[in-house]
């Protein structure tokens, strides 16, 4: 067997893959030159594709996806880091109001095809600032595809898939999975966007997850194995496209579900998918649908407060035995 | 329209770099040196007139809050928290600036600032408590009249532009007991539209504020190259009010200015930018290796202009101070640093419950049930085997 990856080096080989396949990709970010990205995803770009493709930038969230917009408008193919994804919040004008709409204003005659990057997630005792997972934000904007990968191949997979697209994309990397590691990418590795994976099948509930929740549902799934509950985890990869077929089909097979969100419960993007459940699938579920997801409160510095905040495997196990008894 | 214009073109500003000998006002040169007094480009003068014992407390806490400084790092490295900004290097540009305040003036720190927290008479305490994850660093900003440590690059600026303008519609500027604002940020912020949009409100409303950049040369691993072509001070011109370059590593001088400038706001004559040109020692934070981005060679440079040593030569080579008081200041320095260790260690973790307050300033219905919940689970452990 190949060696493993991580999926902070799987960021890099994305990105490369893509830049040497395409010359009209180049990145642009805080920190992402020499100093290989603070959070070292972007190691080894700026040597091998040079300062005119790999560009440090003025401290300017606004001014790095505006940029990238008018960038995207001559063809080039942007790849945009944005530190930490809290700091969308900075130049959300330009998430929000500009990037996703110019398609829709111009009549399909302008597109963008870009990526805005950025490192989203708690669980590293970050703080309230530093720490928030927002793909929600995302969620929320017709125009922008939201993809946020759990595994170092998916890293590569849906990298090539969001450069390739045509259509503005937030590609979530999660903080809390840059360590974990995993089978490298094969070669031309592609993902298509909107395509859930599943990483076990079981017969007797469904997971859901997105990014760091994978994880925690398999973990979680493990432990009910031993107490006689089989359990299938789906991994959504993507929010937008979101693979609700998949969804519904393993609903289908296993009568139950729970969904597994990182974000506060509040709207939160399970939401959506309980919805479209209840309407599309009511008369496949056998027990009422639950979501495990974080409190709805800033998260704490402090790990012991943050732990507390965050779904675990106890409260996912715990959700799936509550469900049970129906 | 077939008029050709050609204009010359500037390609470079000055350089910014470090090593370059930028003009500034300075009151003390790096070898310990006192200049009686320095104008500034608009022809204001500055000069200082300490007392022995001002001189030694300048000194004393420069030296204090070096060693605490080295002290969380310390702990850091050793695990006890999560993360530190250390402002070595930046001693003198926070401790003169944070000296010139009076006690009813209001601070705007970002994450560095220890020092000017130190000199607002907070326990130093109060920020370790935030990075080691029991707290959320919670000191009475009204109290102390400094804000919370601001880490997302840029938005105090415009927060204390806010305040400045609360304060003058409070009628509490115009005469010398007045009250002004300092807004602390760094050489990589003033590339955010906040700083720049702050400038332009200052300017327009003629806030009581001043604008304080600590330029120490780096946005962690980016050079001031990355942010300006021209010194940043000049920038203050295009906004419609003075910017200043102050030797950010001679202690007399960022007071001198600092004061002059807090003056300025106070009686209701606008807002000044001050450039702190110095240079930031360690590495970013905790999290960084500066190695991967600069030169020792460089870190030496700014070695032999040490605000500390400066100021410790003087006061020597003047008899303002001698072996006595050094020693004593050293072993002072050093107490404090283990007090603050063994405090530090000694911080109760929070309760989990906790984690629902003050998400709302008079709860909420949805968090009460929550919190109750919550309580019940982690009742359900008590005495179980988690
Ligand atoms: C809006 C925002 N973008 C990016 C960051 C990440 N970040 C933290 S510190 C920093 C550099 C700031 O440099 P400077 O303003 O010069 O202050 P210094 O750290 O040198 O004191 C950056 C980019 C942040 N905290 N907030
Ligand atoms: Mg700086």
């Amino acid at each position: 067997m190949a060696e493993l990856t991580t999926y902070r080096e799987s960021v890099a080989e994305g990105i490369a893959r893509e830049m040497r396949r395409d010359p009209a990709v180049v990145c642009l970010g805080e920190d992402i030159g020499a100093a290989g990205g603070v959070f070292k995803t972007t190691v080894g770009l700026y040597e091998e594709f040079g300062p005119v493709r790999i560009r440090d930038t003025p401290i300017s969230e606004q001014a790095i996806v505006g940029a990238a917009m008018g960038a995207a408008m001559t063809g080039l193919r942007p790849v945009a880091e944005i530190m930490f994804s809290d700091f969308l919040a900075c130049c959300w004008d330009h998430v929000a109001n500009e990037i996703p709409k110019v398609r829709y204003m111009t009549g399909g005659q302008v597109t963008v095809p870009l990526v805005i990057r950025t490192a989203n997630g708690g669980g590293l005792g970050f703080g309230a600032q530093h720490s928030q997972a927002v793909e929600n934000w995302a969620f929320a904007v017709p125009g922008l595809k939201v993809v946020a990968p759990a595994t170092p191949s998916d890293v590569v997979g849906l990298m090539a898939a969001a450069i390739r697209s045509d259509d503005p994309v937030v590609f979530f990397e999660h903080k809390g999975l840059f360590a974990s590691k995993g089978p490298p990418a094969p070669p031309e590795h592609l993902v298509p966007l909107g395509q859930a994976a599943c990483l076990r099948t079981g017969t007797d509930v469904t997971l859901v997850a997105l990014a760091a929740t994978v994880p925690t549902a398999l973990a979680a799934a493990e432990r009910l194995t031993a107490e006689g509950v089989s359990a299938e985890v789906l991994d959504l990869r993507c929010l937008v496209p979101l693979d609700m077929r998949a969804v519904l089909e393993s609903v289908a097979r296993t009568s139950r579900l729970v969904v597994v969100e990182e974000n506060p419960y509040q709207g939160g993007w399970g939401g959506t998918v309980a919805s479209i459940v209840a309407d599309e699938g009511f008369e496949l579920l056998d027990a009422p649908i639950r979501r495990v997801a974080a409190a709805c409160v800033p998260l704490p510095f402090a790990d012991r407060l943050e732990d507390a905040v965050l779904p675990t495997v106890d409260t996912v196990a715990g959700a799936v035995r509550a469900l049970a008894a129906y | 329209m077939g008029a050709t214009v050609t204009r010359a073109r500037t390609t470079r500003g000055e350089p910014a770099a470090p090593g370059g000998a930028p003009e500034m006002v300075q009151l003390l040169t790096p070898d310990g040196k006192r200049i009686d007094s320095a104008r500034d480009p608009y022809g204001t003068e500055y000069t200082v007139d300490f007392t022995d014992q001002e001189y030694h407390k300048l000194y004393h806490d420069m030296v204090v809050i070096r060693r605490l400084d080295a002290e969380a790092e310390a702990l850091q490295r050793q695990g006890e928290l999560g993360i530190w900004a250390s402002l070595r290097g930046q001693e003198a540009a926070q401790v003169g600036s944070g000296h010139a305040l009076r006690p009813q003036d209001m601070a705007f720190p970002t994450y560095r600032e220890h020092g000017v927290l130190y000199c607002r008479g907070i326990d130093p305490i109060m920020p370790l408590g935030l990075f080691r994850g029991v707290d959320q660093g919670g000191w009475d900003p009204s109290k102390f009249k400094f804000h919370m440590y601001t880490i997302v690059i840029g938005a105090q600026t415009l927060h204390a532009t806010g305040y400045a303008m609360g304060v003058a519609k409070d009628g509490k500027v115009g005469g010398d007991d007045g009250e002004a604002v300092i807004a602390y940020f760094g050489d990589g912020a003033t590339s955010q539209g906040d700083v720049n949009e702050a400038f332009v409100w200052s300017s327009v409303y003629h806030a009581p504020i001043v604008f304080f950049c600590q330029n120490n040369q780096y946005a962690i691993s980016e050079p001031i190259e990355r942010q300006t072509r021209v010194p940043l001070h000049q920038r203050a011109n295009g906004f419609g009010f003075p910017g200043i370059r102050v030797d950010g590593n001679d202690v007399l001088a960022s007071y001198a200015v600092t004061k002059a400038a807090l003056d300025q706001a106070r009686r209701g004559q606008g807002p000044t930018m001050i450039e702190a040109y110095t240079y930031r020692m360690g590495a970013h934070t905790t999290s960084d290796d500066p190695t991967r981005y600069r030169l020792a060679g460089e870190v030496e440079q700014w070695q032999a202009k040490d605000p500390i040593l400066r100021l410790r030569t003087f006061l020597a080579e003047q008899q303002i101070a001698g072996d006595d008081f050094f020693q004593q200041t050293d072993a002072e320095a050093k107490a404090a640093s283990q007090e603050l260790r063994e405090r530090v260690l000694a911080l109760p973790d929070p309760q989990p419950v906790q984690l629902f307050d003050h998400v709302y300033p008079t709860g909420s219905a949805e968090l009460d049930q929550q919190r109750a919940q919550f309580s019940a689970y982690l009742e359900s452990f008590e005495g179980g085997a988690h």
